[in-house]
């Protein structure tokens, strides 16, 4: 068991360990859906959602089912969060088709995205109880999130204006990914 | 049908569709884990293996995996390779395995992996898939290598531990912090596109003088 303060997990994985900038975890929607805020937004609800259900499902695993069998893990994760993520993506689908049209697409996309498996076993490496794990996810969402906001807001702005050749697309989006990294490293005497 | 030889299969994956640097896929370790060259290597190694086991097995049992549940199947191949190589990599590596933590459990999401499974191992014959997985986990260890070398060598002024540069260097310790992952394989990118832009403007070049001989 952790004994670290829900205060200090929610901060650390909000800003000082931000998950993208920090752990280049969720990296693929990072370079993908960063070049509108309004797509930006929805995918970071989306990725909050189904990193509060891992974070539930990797607390059930550990406590009940894996204490015997510590090898199975990672298969044992992987299966777990993929086929929950499709039942509730099937439930909402069906409770509200709204909600689907908000979050639909991109649900299947962050089953496979490195912050998910990755959040999972962070929380099992550190031990951290029900409570611990709920708030490290939501602080590791919040995080995405906002990563995904400024990178997203920034390509807005920078769209239309002269950049050389080369640098334009995947070049760009790094360096001005390095450069928020670097003023996120800012945060770091926080905690 | 068949478009490429065996010896393509290979080279491919190496340069002109290296994963990383061209495809863009395995991000996630290629910046996290390549502060320097020994992780570096680790990582590409513990990938090469799951990769070429997983190719092999998946071209070998392609007809008895239905179409429908391939992608979760070769999801769980690969998990168990994943496993194989963290309990290997604890076993024979234990620093390298600690320093790299949890990133060696999440070569399973490595997109690269799933990625070369859907598009090449289920549709070719065991040999050319084995081929190809050496080829891309050839090129994944050059962009690995390659980033990790630089960040090292200015990060800390060392290669692989040893010091480069005596006691009057400054090392650039933003090179070792993420930001240092951003912005090199940005840098290493912004290189690849002015080569690119230069083979394309040598070309066109080429063209316009032989027209104009042409015309001539």
């Amino acid at each position: 068991m952790n004994d670290q303060t829900l205060f200090s997990i929610f901060f650390s994985a909000l800003v000082v360990n931000n998950f993208t900038l920090a752990l280049f975890l969720g990296l693929c929607p990072f370079m993908g859906v960063s070049a509108r805020v309004e797509t930006a937004l929805r995918m970071g609800f989306a990725n909050i959602f189904v990193l509060v259900l891992t974070a539930l499902s990797a607390w059930f695993l550990n406590t009940y089912i894996l204490e015997t069998a510590p090898y199975l893990r990672i298969i044992s994760f992987i299966i777990v969060i993929a086929s929950l993520v499709q039942i509730v993506e099937m439930a909402i689908k069906k409770l509200s088709p709204a909600l689907f049209r908000q979050l639909g697409i991109f649900l299947p996309l962050i089953t496979t995205n490195c912050a998910i498996l990755g959040l999972a076993i962070f929380q099992t490496n550190r031990g951290y109880g029900f409570l611990q794990g709920l708030t490290f996810a939501v602080g590791a969402g919040l995080g995405l999130t906002l990563a995904l906001v400024l990178m997203a807001s920034i390509r807005e702005s920078v769209e239309f204006s002269d950049v050389p050749g080369i640098a334009k697309g995947t070049g760009l989006v790094l360096i001005i990914a390095g450069t928020l990294s670097m003023a996120f490293m800012g945060f770091a005497g926080l905690l | 049908m068949r478009t490429t030889t065996a010896q393509q299969d290979f080279i491919r994956g190496i340069w002109k569709e290296n994963p990383v640097l061209v495809q863009m896929l395995g991000l996630c370790p290629a910046l996290a884990v390549t502060n320097s060259v020994a992780n570096a290597l680790a990582m590409s190694g513990a990938t090469f293996f799951v990769m070429s086991c997983s190719s092999v097995l998946i071209s070998t049992c392609k007809r008895f995996i239905p179409h429908e549940v391939r992608i979760s199947a070769y999801i769980l191949v690969i998990a168990t390779f994943v496993t194989l190589a963290d309990m290997l990599l604890q076993a024979y590596a234990p620093a390298q395995h600690k320093e790299l933590g949890a990133f060696i459990a999440l070569i399973v999401v490595n997109c690269m992996i799933l990625g070369r499974q859907e598009s090449f191992s289920s549709k070719n014959n065991v040999f050319r898939s084995l081929l190809d997985a050496f080829g891309t986990g050839v090129g994944f260890t050059i962009a690995l290598v390659m980033m990790g070398g630089f960040r090292e060598i200015l990060g800390t002024g060392s290669f692989l531990g040893f010091s480069l540069f005596g006691p009057n260097f400054e090392p650039w310790v933003i090179m070792v912090l993420p930001a240092g992952g951003f912005l090199t394989l940005g840098f290493i990118l912004l290189a690849m596109g002015y080569i690119e832009q230069r083979k394309k403007d040598n070309a066109e070049h080429k063209e316009e003088q032989m027209a104009e001989e042409a015309s001539s």
